[in-house]
């Protein structure tokens, strides 16, 4: 199982030097390696652990709280069915149980070939444009049984649509790029001064004390 | 309503407190008087209202995880349910903790936290001691409304090798999470799937490895999290408990010895605020296996003509020893060892020894600890050297390995009070990421840096390999200090004399306002040495050749100064010696030169070893009488401090094992001495009746104190003596650096089942830069050869070794480089090659 390549480990450094505690670039280390290796490897969040300066435990307690992290293998391309409220009364159960009949999986589950992991997810956000749905966290708006089939074909043949979704795991086609000089308004924690509010707070409640 | 405890009392109690800052707030219609700031959980337990709390523990960061401690809190708004364990006191504050509100609140949590724990409490091993078990009963609904499928995980699973988790029946109180990442900085557990699945768990393949291990079974409020010595063992209510002190090392951390069935079954830790705030480390906490051993030795063995031992009755050991000790002139009698005995028996040997039969050549340590003129020092707690603001030089071994709980204390101190600590050690240690600065001095050049940090100029190249840059930044730690100076003083390498050790001292005993707390690591030298086993000394420390008391009360008294362990097995090597007494010791596995510990033995006519197992040298002995261990015998200990508390037996010796004054009294009696002492009572009042730095800790006020007594710190007359020349630098050498570690091969944890295959493999660390060097990585074999011996190990690449040192660790194998040592140098080269 892969740790960072030599170019992302290039990378995680540079983003571990954007952060005044390097344990702060955690998340983002954990995002570089799933766009790496498409979801995140026990090696991968060992390595992360090494860079930021935790131990492993605590990158899988934080990682293993964010549902967009995948701690096991998933498909390239995760196809999120939302079921809440507002698509479900469009249709979207119907549309859920279309593709498990068609991909023949279960909500949860990939794909034999390894190319779809279907999830049946909570609201994302687009009521207004119900049923919708997400491949790899992009959105597919007013979906019906046709045009799923269709992306569904897409993404099986890699052609079409399936050109608009990058691989699970890839945040944005454009890198940020900071070099690290270029930071602006990091002061480390020890060198912050109080909040002004803080120490008239403070000074508050002692002559409450004292009255 | 009833009021309950918290997985025993003893262990978790409000910190104790001064109040300076009063406030007056309203507990339960009572006005009470407590200090401003203070959380409101410890303030209603001070004042006998105690609130029920799952996550709250006295020495941790609240968290306020568990919503068990609720209460009814008035500022002036109306009043509101708030956790009492993140509440500040403040004035005028009105607190219900029994109210019907209250009560709903308690009864509410408790329902919840049921929701998903098993109600299989005959089964549960926390069953009888367990606080939820304990809340829900004076605090809980009488039934759930939850008719649902409950949890179910795999139980248990291994998250250490010590310690098994039963997730289900976790409650998510965060307190071992917290130990983990709060107390001790190894925070290998974690919060695992956070949300409606949260767990507690480590990373996979990355067990929670930690020498604390055993205190998360200690706090754990439920039965999640139980230890494999003790799992299935016994119920709690079949368990009886005594207080006692820990004597695995030299911090002496309070315990409670629990044994069912005339067997130790656990050992908990006692919440004693100068020492150990209720931690104890993994091996404090389950060596107390040993005990039960098979192997222990249970009658006295008398050697036959062809090697093999043969039982004996006591009458005959006794009338046997006698006899020898009769027939040995004084000077060609020695004893050695003690330091695993109380203060009454290390007291009853040394006036056998020194009053009855006359010989001084007596000595508690091996030539591993330090000269007992460190005893003069004037004296450091451990709260002074934590205390807040202060600045600490750590010269001693890693506190990790060696003084677990103290570097527990040690990095509190630095982490949460602002202590400063500059580390004077001959490689990184544990300590090293809370220095404030580190230097690593060639290893026999220790004084010389000691000479810089007490104030002497630095030349541009630096002093003993240490440059001259980290020797400013030591400096700039000591000029910036404010607080109390302090030096931890101990034996870090057990390849550099601790003559070296002591004329470091000497340096720094030049600093205004400094005081030392002298660390050694085994866990009663310090009580040996005040007794009297150690040479040149007699009980209460004094000199021989200034006594006023022991010479009229002992029937006789030594002619003259006698020789320390080096000496006296130099002078066995060379037929000086006919008579060896063993207390405990065991020279040919820790005398610093195992070539000279081969020779004495050889050398001497007659052996006589008290020792609860067969070491190496015990099966040398001519005769072998079997001796109580801890947890089978009353009497007072006393830790690196000088703090003298008490040691309680709870179960019976096996055989005819009995405790060592005993034997020391019995054999006293034989040899014609009138001595009254027959118990360890009077043996401590006869000790302290005749030593003046003793005074204060009676019998009576010792059994009395829970914290133990501090003897009197203040300084004697130190005289280190001329200091060692500093060796010689060979450049195709490196430097030896031994060290100890926790889990070694030692005679106690061999025989401690939990605790056998803990230690590590033995590797040799070199410098990235020697490492270079040689053209090696971590993992080749390399071959260590000194004068007398040779080993080959795999390399480990450090960069917390200084360049031109290689550290090695004591006694990790059965080969065991302390043979590579010559006691007649103050420090050890060695070639290191490619194998």
């Amino acid at each position: 199982m892969p740790r960072f390549t030599p170019d992302n480990e290039t990378i995680a450094r540079n983003i571990v030097e954007r952060y005044p505690l390097p344990k702060s670039a955690t998340i983002p280390l954990c995002h570089l390696a799933q766009e790496q290796d498409g979801y995140l490897t026990t090696d991968a969040m060992e390595h992360v652990a090494e860079l930021v300066g935790c131990t492993p435990a605590e990158v899988l307690g934080t990682a293993s709280f964010y549902e967009m992290f995948k701690l096991h293998p998933v498909g390239r391309y995760c196809l999120n069915i939302c079921t809440n409220i507002s698509c479900r009364i469009v249709g979207a159960r119907e549309l859920l149980e279309h593709a498990e009949g068609r991909l023949g999986v279960r909500a949860g589950g990939t794909t034999a070939d390894g190319t779809i992991t279907l999830e049946d997810v909570e609201c994302i956000a687009a009521c207004t444009e119900a049923p919708a749905l997400q491949v790899n966290y992009r959105y597919v708006e007013r979906v019906d049984v046709e045009a799923l089939d269709a992306l569904i074909d897409d993404l099986r043949s890699g052609t079409g649509r399936a050109e608009e979704f990058p691989p699970h795991g890839t945040l944005g086609l454009i890198r940020q790029d900071l070099a690290p000089g270029d930071l602006a308004n990091v002061t480390p924690p020890e060198d912050q001064t109080e909040p002004v509010w803080f120490s008239r707070n403070a000074t508050t409640d002692s002559e409450e004390g004292a009255s | 309503m009833t009021s309950v405890t918290n997985g025993g009392s003893m262990s978790e109690r409000p910190r104790p407190l001064e109040i300076t800052d009063p406030v007056t707030i309203t507990v339960d219609g009572r006005s009470v008087e407590v200090q401003r700031g203070e959380l409101l959980i410890d303030a209603c337990e001070r004042n006998d209202a105690y609130i029920p709390r799952f996550c709250y523990h006295p020495r941790m960061e609240p968290v306020g995880m568990c919503r068990m401690c609720l209460v009814e809190v008035d500022t002036g708004r109306g009043p509101a349910l708030q956790p009492s364990c993140m509440i500040p006191t403040a004035a005028d504050m009105v607190v219900s903790t029994t109210s019907d509100l209250v009560a709903k609140a308690q009864d509410g949590v408790l329902e919840f936290l049921l929701a998903n724990h098993p109600l299989d409490c005959p089964v549960c091993d926390k069953g009888g001691e367990c606080p939820l078990q304990d809340q829900t009963m004076s605090y809980g609904p009488g039934e759930s409304r939850w008719v649902e499928e409950k949890r179910h995980y795999e139980k248990p699973i291994e998250i250490s090798p010590l310690v098994l988790l039963d997730r289900e029946r976790c409650i998510l109180c965060d307190r071992c999470t917290r130990f983990a990442s709060e107390v001790t900085d190894d925070p290998l557990i974690h919060f695992i799937n956070r949300g409606s699945n949260t767990e507690v768990n480590t990373f996979p393949g990355d067990p929670f490895s930690s020498y604390f291990s055993g205190n998360t079974v200690q706090i754990c409020p439920v039965g999640a999290l139980t230890a494999t010595p003790y799992r299935f063992r016994a119920r709690p209510w079949d368990l009886e408990r005594t207080e006692s002190t820990c004597t695995v090392c030299s911090v002496g951390c309070r315990v409670t010895l629990e044994s069912s069935r005339d067997r130790l079954l656990r050992i908990n830790g006692v919440d004693s605020d100068p020492v150990n705030w209720s931690w104890l480390c993994d091996a404090g906490r389950f060596s107390f296996e040993a005990t039960n051993s098979k192997d222990r030795l249970t009658d006295p063995l008398h050697r036959r003509s062809d090697g093999s031992f043969d039982p004996i009755r006591w009458s005959e050991a006794l009338a046997a020893v006698a006899d020898v000790l009769a027939s040995t002139a004084p000077e060609r009698l020695a004893v050695l060892g003690g330091a695993r005995l109380t203060d009454e028996a290390a007291f009853a040997w040394a006036s056998l020894a020194k009053g009855v039969v006359g010989t001084d050549h007596v000595d508690a340590q091996l030539g591993d600890g330090l000269p007992a003129d460190v005893f003069d020092l004037p004296g450091a707690s451990i709260d002074d050297v934590c205390r807040p603001g202060g600045t600490v030089i750590y010269m001693g071994p890693d506190p990790k390995e060696e003084l677990p709980v103290l570097f527990l204390r040690l990095k509190h101190a630095a982490v949460r009070d602002r202590v400063r600590i500059v580390e004077v050690t001959p490689t990184a240690t544990s300590l090293s990421l809370y220095a404030a600065a580190s230097v690593h001095p060639r290893p026999g050049e220790l004084a010389a840096v000691a000479g810089v940090l007490a104030g002497a100029s630095i030349p541009d190249d630096g002093v003993a390999g240490v440059d001259a840059e980290h020797l400013r930044s030591a400096l700039s730690v000591l000029s910036d200090a404010d607080g109390p100076l302090t030096v931890v003083l101990g034996r870090a390498n057990l390849a550099e004399s601790g003559a070296v050790v002591l004329a470091a001292a000497a340096q720094l005993a030049g600093l205004p306002d400094v005081s030392f707390l002298p660390v050694v690591r085994r866990g009663n030298v310090r009580g040996a040495v005040a007794a009297g086993l150690t040479p040149g000394r007699l009980p209460g420390g004094g000199r021989l050749d200034s006594d006023t008391h022991w010479s009229s009360v002992w029937p006789t008294f030594p002619a003259a100064p006698g020789a320390d362990a080096l000496g006296i097995l130099s002078a066995a090597a060379a037929g000086e010696i006919s008579t060896l007494v063993l207390l405990g010791a065991d020279p040919l596995s820790d005398a610093p030169d195992r070539a000279l510990a081969e020779r004495a033995l050889e050398r001497v006519e007659t052996i006589i070893a008290l020792d609860a197992f067969e070491q190496p040298s015990v099966a040398r002995a001519h005769i072998v009488l079997p001796v109580a261990m801890p947890g089978e015998v009353d009497g007072t200990t006393t830790n690196a401090e000088g703090r003298v508390s008490r040691v309680r037996a709870k179960v019976t010796p096996p055989g005819t094992a009995r405790p060592d004054w005993i034997v020391a009294v019995e054999l006293a009696r034989r040899l014609g001495a009138e001595w009254q002492a027959g118990t360890a009572e009077e043996l401590r009042n006869e000790l302290v009746a005749g030593s003046p730095r003793l005074s204060g800790t009676e019998w009576s006020v010792v059994d009395a104190a829970t914290d133990g007594v501090l003897v009197d710190l203040s300084a004697g007359t130190f005289d280190p003596g001329p200091p060692p020349p500093v060796p010689q630098v060979d450049s195709y050498s490196l430097r030896l650096v031994l060290t100890r570690e926790l889990y070694d091969h030692g005679e106690m944890l061999e025989r401690s089942e939990s605790l056998v295959g803990l230690s590590r493999t033995p590797t040799v660390g070199i410098s990235t830069g020697d490492a270079e060097r040689l053209g090696v990585t971590s993992g080749t074999p390399l071959v260590v050869r000194g004068e007398r011996w040779s080993i080959t190990l795999p390399a480990r690449v450090s960069t917390g070794v200084p360049r031109g040192s290689a550290h090695l660790v004591h006694r990790l194998a059965d080969s065991d480089p302390i043979a590579l040592l010559d006691s007649g140098e103050l420090a050890c080269d060695v070639r290191v090659e490619l194998a």
